[in-house]
Order: C-alpha cells, then sequence, then structure tokens
C-alpha cells in the first residue's frame, strides 16, 4: 500500500505501481480522535452544490420556463420519468423525491474523481455507498412489511402461490438469501468497487505516463509515455461515462425493489 | 517470475463476465437491427443488463486489490 507520491520520487529505482493507500488521505483537521478527510470535505460539497443548484432552478418558478428552471426540470424530469414511473408507476411517486437524492449525490461524488481540484471519488471509500444501500435497504423491507405484514412479507417472498410445494424447499432460501442479503451487498459493492477500480487505473495510467516519460529516458520512453498520457485522457472521458452509468444503476435497481415490494408477489 | 495469485484468480473471474457482455449485447444490437424502434425501449434494459454483468468482475477486481 504505497502513497502515490512516493512512485514519483522514487525516479530511477523503478515504478512503484498505485495501491488502495491512494484512497487514505491525511485528514485536513482534526478535533481529538476524529480527523475530518478530503472525503468529508466532498461529501459536504456535493450536498451545497446540489442543494444550491437545485434552489436557484426552482426559485421564482414561472409557467414558461427560462433556461435555468428549464434545465432544473430537465434533470429532475429525467429522474421522476425516466426511472420512477417507467419502473414504479403512478404509485411510485412518493419515492421521486429519494430516487432523485440518490442519483445526483450519488453522481456528484463519482464525478468528483475527475474534477480538477478535488480528484477523489468519495464513493470510492466503502462507507458511503454502505449507508446509502442501507437507506435503500430499509426503505423497500418498510414498504413490503407495511403493506403484507411482517410475517406477510416473508411469506409471499419466499412461498409464491401456485407452486408444487417440492420446489419450496430450494425456493425459500434462495429468495429470502437473495432478496435480505445479496441484493443491498451487491449495490454497495457494485458502486464503490467500480469507483475504486476506476480511479485506481486513472492513477495507474497518469503515474505510469508520467514515470516513462520523465524518468524511464530515451526515446522508447518518450513514445510510449506520451501515448500512455493521451490515454489517460480517453480513460478519463470513460470513466466519466462510467460515473454517470453507475449513480443511473444505483438509482434503476433501488426503483426496482421498491417497486417489487409494492406489488403483489403472483 | 513474480506474482500475486489474486490478479490470477481476477483474470479467470473475468471470463464469465466478459461473455455475459456480449451475448447481452449481441441481443440488444439484433433487436435492433430487426426493429429500429425498439431502440429506446430497448437500451435501458441493455444499460441494466451491463451494469448487472459488470458488476461481478468489478467485484473480482475490488477484492483482488483488497484481499
Amino acid at each position: 500500500m504505497t502513497n502515490a507520491l512516493l512512485a514519483v520520487e522514487g525516479g530511477g529505482d523503478g515504478f512503484t505501481a498505485p495501491g488502495p493507500g491512494i484512497f487514505e488521505l491525511p485528514p485536513i483537521f482534526e478535533i481529538g480522535a476524529f480527523g475530518f478527510t478530503k472525503s468529508m470535505a466532498i461529501i459536504l460539497l456535493s450536498v451545497v452544490v446540489i442543494f444550491v443548484a437545485f434552489y436557484a432552478t426552482a426559485r421564482a418558478a414561472e409557467m414558461v420556463p427560462g433556461k435555468l428552471q428549464f434545465a432544473g426540470e430537465s434533470a429532475y424530469g429525467f429522474v421522476r420519468n425516466g426511472i420512477g414511473l417507467e419502473t414504479i408507476g403512478k404509485a411510485g411517486l412518493p419515492f421521486v423525491p429519494f430516487l432523485a437524492t440518490l442519483f445526483f449525490f450519488i453522481s456528484f461524488n463519482n464525478l468528483a474523481g475527475i474534477i480538477p481540484m478535488l480528484q477523489l471519488p468519495a464513493t470510492g471509500r466503502i462507507a458511503y455507498p454502505l449507508v446509502l444501500a442501507l437507506l435503500v435497504w430499509f426503505v423497500y423491507l418498510y414498504v413490503g412489511m407495511k403493506r403484507a405484514g411482517v410475517f406477510g412479507y416473508f411469506r409471499e417472498m419466499m412461498f409464491p402461490p401456485g407452486i408444487p410445494w417440492p420446489v419450496y424447499i430450494l425456493l425459500a432460501p434462495i429468495e429470502l438469501l437473495s432478496n435480505v442479503i445479496v441484493r443491498p451487498v451487491t449495490l454497495c459493492l457494485r458502486l464503490t468497487l467500480n469507483m475504486f477500480a476506476g480511479h485506481l487505473v486513472l492513477v495507474l495510467f497518469i503515474l505510469g505516463g508520467e514515470y516513462l516519460l520523465l524518468d524511464y529516458g530515451g526515446i522508447v520512453g518518450v513514445l510510449s509515455g506520451s501515448v500512455t498520457l493521451v490515454g489517460s485522457i480517453i480513460f478519463t472521458f470513460f470513466k466519466a461515462f462510467i460515473m454517470l452509468l453507475q449513480a443511473y444503476v444505483f438509482t434503476l435497481l433501488a426503483a426496482l425493489f421498491i417497486g417489487g415490494a409494492m406489488v403483489d408477489e403472483h | 517470475m513474480e506474482g500475486n495469485l489474486n490478479m490470477v484468480g481476477y483474470g479467470l473471474a473475468t471470463l464469465g463476465p466478459g461473455l455475459a457482455i456480449g451475448l447481452i449485447f449481441a441481443a440488444y444490437i439484433n433487436s435492433v437491427a430487426r426493429q429500429p424502434e425498439a431502440r429506446n425501449v430497448l437500451q435501458s434494459i441493455a444499460i441494466l443488463g451491463f451494469a448487472l454483468a459488470e458488476a461481478l468482475a468489478i467485484i473480482g477486481i475490488g477484492l483482488a486489490f483488497v484481499l
């Protein structure tokens, strides 16, 4: 777990590849034993930015929207229509603010990995997606249990009617495991590992290109270094697409789980 | 030759998701080729399937580094 900077200063001793240690940054300031790290600062910044952006678009709303209001409404409408209405239907409209919050929070914190001064995807630390996945889990368990009662929810999930009874021996544990354990775990891990692995590869491209270009020397170093650095730019754009896609998939799956808990299993 | 068994494990783990993503997008391309109007409806399903299949590959590379 080497600090990324050491790889650059290592110079002629060879190239030390960046490891997971690039996510462990020293705290900005400490209060007792609690260190305020860069990822916490990015999370707070994301909250402020999203609030200010949506407040600015919704203030003084008019019937015929101006450009700012239109942009805000399109962004919110994307989550409301594309994710909320498509997957849950009209009964899902109360959940649209929750889904919109998830979508914009996750995409801003993902994109912080390529924004120049921030350059750390805060969702790469497992704590934040873990809390988001737990939130979604509690919401869909609550929705399912409110509709059918605690035991009714589990009975419907594990023993759906209209199936010959020997199949239940196989079906019930799989359904239970899938709904209660696998869904939130994969929701969390998919997001955090996408950001972790993507950031790691991006840092590898850039540091490796820099090492090849400056420290390796010779025509081989210069050529391969410049190709690697150009590749890092292309990879940055690919990362931007993946970051938005992962936010969209997280929100879509949250909507699917909530919608699945709201209808009767038939 | 130095290395890490983690990375060998990850290399093996990319077989499944690679095949899965190829199949998903082959089905998507075939369907859009037969019926171009279905493109918008199928696009979100294709992207959802891609993300679900990619999840296993991503879990593989993540755990290869961490464990």
